[in-house]
């Protein structure tokens, strides 16, 4: 069975851009190479305090008791909360946009109920009149613990003697529930043709086993929130979100407001990636304020961040793939499990989705599992599930490829998806652009070039986002200059602004710098969900779109009253609208229509139901240090379908970005834990992620094979380059070392270790 | 309770008088107390450089120096770069090459970055690498900061040539 | 961070006399950019910070051929790597201060900071230590100098007494023939804690073949930075060959006693300790060949 993926917008086929393709300076830009854009951190309010959270040793214990007096008693110090503070918690979902959360999971997350579930799991807060005395007051916090054996890695959690993180968890085994506790939330499964009949047709069968570890997103900005209660009941929040209405919508539920009693305000946020979606500091900074009358800022340090907040799952995969000796892959079978963190509902969903997700399979099998352990819920990044299916499925692929003598590219050209291919999960692809996208690396410089020398290797990877629609709302004011002010309510994380912009400036027929976009609070903007899923240049883009073709019509009904003619009559070309030899330009029409008659303001909400499907391929070059174990990235080349890259600057940056971070997710990123579920490296000094002299200048080549369901014929972009690089690189390393590494981090240990027992 | 002391500073050029306690940073009293907020802390222990400033000449993690070693110092930070009105070549770059996304590490790559091309105008791309090294950014794989710097330095041999 | 007090001496004396007078609860700033992380993060407790660069004894530094290297205690890392003639002269001691952190670590951290800091992983010792270098102390009861192979004594220990100070490091004069070198494994290329550490100085013969004399120091790979001495002795009238140096590096990994943690593993860097030196000793090989 299968499913069509719903359309949004039919592209518009359009090739002669004005606007589009070009590389204008970002409309934030001198904002922020001088310092004055104002992030979270950045922002205070008068009389405010600052707040400070206490967080758990252990890795998983019982709360016997907390005993706040002493800190409360403290000079400078406000007020002091713990989970009793917050309003009874409901066993029920609300909607984080990229996925759905429940609210008793999600409360006690923000603030421990009863029970640490992770080191690093908030217990207490306080607030004080100064940072320093906010952290002395923590000391003085008196938390008594009963301590509880931990667990951390996915397949111990599994066992049926494992410790039992949350007593009311039972699995959900494909719509049936479990009877008595367990870890195991969640088991999915996806099956398409006859698993064993496929494997029966092989000729070539290998199957490995593969490990991940669990890896942080990794932005700069620590999470931060703003927050001031005022006595009529309204809650104003100014924070580092990727989405504003859905922190709203989970503030107000925790704190059981009404939504429109919180407005949020998104300040310049410093990254995300999928881990700034959930809140952490914006319900506990509410509270704080509440409690103390004065408004409240709570901001992370860096060891909280990576011990308090979302990473993404360490995992434990099987996978089985069968070829035919003509090179064409007929089966594939994958035994998946992810953990989840502390609390239900990681990210095995997309895992499952896209392990076989680039090529075409007759026959598949998948199996996912949800797994509870005791360290921080997972949140997403980048793709999230993603990146640890395409390592396994790019590493297996490219043997079978070495095994039946041909090129990797050629092989994978041979299987990859196409329009119609129908994916494990029943979904059938509509036009993608993954044969093109091998297609230009394969006529690359870096892949047509030779790589010599002793222990160098070469490898590809693939990888592949779902990439999402969902909701988004802009509004426009025609000024009488005839430049236009947008407005929306897509945090702007990496350049949105101006890709929106420009889609709208291109619409209307004016520069991109005659747009003033700008992101606004909940109470300002319609309806928008997350900045993630690579959605915004996309589906933002198609409400500017849509509300630009509003200001045109409304702009053309003006003229015709000018011209005293019929508005169909009016033909606009460029931006210059015309009728019997009459004709204006934009800003002399905005200039007339500003002095007269009614304002010009338009506005546009979409709600775009589809995937737009990015693919991407990656090409390493690695040296190998044989007596240290040591990796050099030596020449590396991205390549991914953009559908139209709108600002290709900002196309090729986060293709880059998301190499660099799969590069880090590779070669040393990891939490690492001791044998107590202790996480030891929560630095920047020790979780390395990669500094600029661990990379070289990362080659981009954009493909752009147009979206159908856009009229610009727009992909989201931002997810899949995070995917193909474990496998790439893992595949240089065989071909530098001889060696298959099927755990990542492929750290120097572990490669040494396996050159020297060769 | 330790008492506050009284510092004087010269900060971007001007004198600076300000009161603050021995356990603050730099950085949180340029942020804080003189509302230079253009200096950032990303992790508050000198790994990421998102606070670097210049300290009498020289490029510090401004969160690993306290506000009281300051009396008497030279200060400069991000927030005077630009000049006159004007946006720093190296600023100008930064901006049309795209080394920014989010840009929460773009003032301490800015700052370090101008200490180096002062420094070493012909900085080799691993001279560059090398020295920026300091500076974690987690958005942009670094390609187009690198590339910023360079053509910045192309810029500013033409200005000279011309 | 917890509540202090500071203060910042201009003498040797005054910094004495408060160190004696706080017995223990002050706490040396240098380039501070251990003791501020340690002070943050509760690790270590100070009621004073005695910032020690206004005292000009800790913050000269003075180079001849004839008499050699004396370093301040609070000399940051860059005055040594720009400085032609100290690079010339102590190549090991200067590979260190460059890779101390990163560019903005080494406009304030110090080597002698370094020292006094004390970790099993500190990159400057094993340079000192191979270049032979003397800590210079002070204290209530006047000062003494202590040989830096001899200084640390445990992690983040040594052997400064409560009220001493230290004031400077000396390195002797390079003879001909003469170079160093040190190299640390880390699995990032900046910006990172040594897995292993080896400094290595050689003298060579007029001809430039054998090995007249050599020193090596260890890091990372036991409780305290360590003289490599049997290593050291055995390269005494040895070729300067690849098979001597991989020789030595063997003997030099009979010392190694690290530890198993995030950073790597026993076996892992016992293994480099091997690799390091041989590779040391190569690029010191080089550098004193060429002056």
């Amino acid at each position: 069975m299968s499913t069509e993926t719903p359309k949004a917008e039919v592209y518009l086929g359009k090739t002669d851009y004005k606007v589009i393709g070009t590389r204008p300076i970002r409309h934030d830009g001198a904002d922020k190479v001088t310092g004055k854009a104002i992030y979270t951190a950045d922002f205070k309010l008068p009389g405010m305090l600052h707040g400070a959270i206490l967080r758990s040793p252990h890795p998983h214990a019982n709360i016997k008791s907390i005993d706040t007096s002493a800190a409360e008693a403290m000079d400078g110090v406000m007020a002091v909360i713990t989970a009793a503070d917050m309003p009874g918690l409901k066993d029920k979902n609300a909607s984080l946009g990229e996925g759905s959360v429940n609210l008793l999971d999600l409360g006690s997350n923000v603030l421990a109920h009863g029970k640490v579930l992770y080191r690093g799991h908030a217990v207490a807060a306080v607030a004080a009149k100064s940072v320093h005395i906010a952290q002395e007051a923590l000391k003085h916090i008196v938390v008594e613990y009963e301590e509880l054996p931990a667990v951390t890695w996915v397949l111990d959690a599994m066992k049926d003697d494992a410790p039992i993180l949350l007593d009311r968890v039972r699995t959900d085994d494909m719509g049936e529930m479990s009877e008595s506790p367990t870890n195991i939330s969640k088991h999915i499964r996806f099956e398409k043709g006859n698993i064993e009949d496929g494997f029966s047709q092989c000729d070539i069968v290998i199957e490995k086993e593969f490990r991940t570890e669990t890896v942080h997103q990794g932005y700069i900005e620590p999470h931060a929130s703003v927050a001031s209660w005022n006595e009529d009941g309204h809650l104003k929040i100014w924070t580092a979100t990727q989405g504003s209405f859905t922190a709203r919508q989970q503030t107000a539920e925790l704190l059981e407001l009404p939504v429109s009693k919180v407005t949020v305000t998104p300040c310049e946020i410093g990254g995300g990636f999928g881990g700034k979606i959930a809140v952490y500091t914006q319900p506990v900074a509410a509270m704080l304020s509440q409690k103390s009358g004065r408004p409240v800022k709570v901001t992370m340090q860096r060891n909280e961040v990576f011990e308090g907040t979302g990473p993404t799952p360490g995992s434990y995969m099987k996978v089985k793939i069968g070829a035919t000796n003509d090179g064409k892959l007929v089966a594939g079978e994958a035994w998946l499990a992810y953990d989840a963190g502390a609390f239900p509902g990681g990210v095995i969903g997309p895992g499952c989705m896209c392990v076989f997700s680039c090529y075409e399979f007759e026959h598949a099998k998948v199996d996912g599992y949800d797994v509870l352990v005791n360290k921080p819920k997972t949140q997403a990044y980048r793709a999230p599930g993603s990146t640890h299916v395409a390592f396994a499925v790019e590493t297996i692929v490219d043997e079978i490829a070495e095994k039946l003598e041909m090129d990797p590219i050629d092989f994978r050209l041979q299987n990859a998806a196409k329009e119609g291919t129908v994916r494990v999960d029943g979904l059938k692809y509509p036009r993608i652009g993954l044969i093109e996208t091998l297609e230009a690396l394969k006529n690359s410089d870096h892949y047509q070039s030779k790589l010599e020398g002793p222990n160098k290797g070469r490898g590809l990877g693939c990888g592949f986002w779902f990439n999402i629609g969902l909701k988004s709302s802009v509004t426009a004011t025609v000024n009488s200059d005839g430049m236009v002010s947008l407005i929306e309510g897509s945090t702007d994380i990496g350049g949105t602004r101006t890709s929106i912009a420009m889609q709208f400036a291109e619409t209307l027929g004016i520069p991109a710098e005659d747009v003033i976009p700008k992101v606004a609070d909940t109470d300002s903007i319609g309806y928008t969900d997350v900045t993630g899923g690579s959605r915004v240049t996309f589906s933002t883009g198609l409400a500017a779109y849509k509300c630009a073709l509003d200001i045109q019509d409304q702009l053309r009904a003006r003229a015709a009253d000018l011209w005293e003619c019929e508005p169909e009559n009016v033909t606009i070309e460029e931006g210059v609208y015309s009728h019997n030899g009459d004709s204006m330009t934009f800003k002399e029409l905005a200039d007339k229509a500003c002095k007269v008659g009614d304002p010009v303001a338009g506005s546009a909400t979409v709600s775009p139901d589809c995937f737009t499907n990015g693919f991407a391929a990656h090409l390493a070059d690695v040296e190998v240090d044989p007596e240290t174990g040591k990796v050099t990235i030596l020449r590396y080349t991205a390549v991914q379908d953009a559908g139209k890259a709108i600002h290709p600057s900002y196309v090729e940056g986060q293709m880059q970005g998301g190499a660099v971070q799969g590069i880090g997710w590779t070669l040393n990123e990891e939490y690492f834990y001791d044998d107590k579920g202790t996480m030891k490296n929560a630095s920047f000094l020790d979780y390395r992620m990669p500094t600029c002299l661990d990379v070289p200048m990362i080659e981009t080549i954009i493909v752009e094979v147009p979206n159908p369901d856009h009229p610009y014929g727009v992909r989201g972009v931002g997810e899949p380059p995070i995917c193909p690089p474990p496998g790439a690189i893992a595949n240089a390393i065989y071909h530098a070392t001889g060696q298959r590494m099927t755990e990542l981090p492929i750290s120097p240990p572990k490669l040494w270790k396996a050159i020297s027992e060769k | 309770m330790a008492k506050k002391q009284v510092v004087t500073s010269n900060i971007n050029g001007e004198e600076v008088e300000f009161l603050c306690k021995p356990q603050q940073s730099l950085l949180e009293v340029l942020r804080d107390e003189l509302d230079l907020t253009g200096a950032k802390e990303g992790c508050n222990n000198g790994n990421c450089g998102a606070c670097t400033v210049m300290l009498d000449g020289h490029p510090v993690n401004s969160c690993l120096v306290l506000a009281v070693e300051a009396e008497g110092a030279e200060i400069t930070t991000v927030e005077s770069i630009s000049q006159g009105g004007e946006l720093h070549p190296l600023q100008q770059c930064f901006l049309e090459d795209a080394a920014l996304q989010c840009g929460i590490c773009t003032p301490g790559f800015l700052v370090a970055a101008k200490a180096l091309l002062e420094k070493n105008p012909d900085a080799t791309e691993h001279e560059i690498r090398f020295n920026l090294a300091n500076n974690l950014c987690r958005c942009t794989g670094y390609d187009k900061i690198v590339k910023a710097v360079q053509d910045c330095q192309t810029r500013t041999k033409e200005a000279v040539s011309q | 961070m917890k509540d202090f007090d500071y203060a910042a001496p201009t003498a040797l004396n005054e910094a004495v006399s408060l160190l004696a007078q706080h017995n223990g609860s002050a706490k040396i700033l240098a380039g501070g950019t251990d003791i501020i992380v340690q002070l943050r993060e509760g690790l270590k407790d100070a009621d004073v910070v005695i910032d020690v660069k206004k005292i000009p004894e800790l913050t000269q530094l003075s180079y001849s051929a004839e008499s050699g290297l004396s370093m301040g205690a609070s000399v940051p890392c860059y005055q040594l790597y720009e400085n032609p003639e100290i690079v010339g002269a102590y190549g090991a001691l200067t590979d260190s201060a460059r890779i101390i952190g990163g560019w903005q670590i080494q406009s304030r951290a110090s080597v002698g900071g370094n020292l006094c800091n004390s970790s099993p992983a500190a990159d400057s010792i094993p340079s000192l230590i191979a270049n032979n270098a003397t800590a210079h102390i002070v204290g209530p009861n006047g000062s003494r100098e202590v040989a830096v192979t001899e200084f640390c004594t445990a992690p983040g220990k040594n052997v400064l007494e409560s009220g001493e100070l230290l004031v400077k490091i000396t390195l002797p004069a390079r003879v001909s023939k003469s170079a160093s070198a040190y190299l640390r494994f880390i699995p990032r290329n900046e910006m990172d804690i040594a897995v292993a550490g080896v400094g290595s100085w050689v003298k060579l013969s007029e001809d430039g073949n054998t090995i007249e004399d050599a020193r090596m120091g260890l890091c990372a790979v036991s409780a305290t930075p360590q003289f490599a001495e049997e290593a050291s002795a055995f390269l005494r009238g040895k070729p300067a060959t690849d098979e001597t140096f991989a020789a030595a590096g063997e003997l030099a990994k009979k010392i190694a006693s690290p530890i198993d943690d995030m950073r790597g593993t026993v076996e892992y860097r016992i293994h480099l300790v091997g690799v390091l030196t041989k590779r040391t000793l190569k690029i010191a090989c080089e550098r004193a060949s060429e002056n």
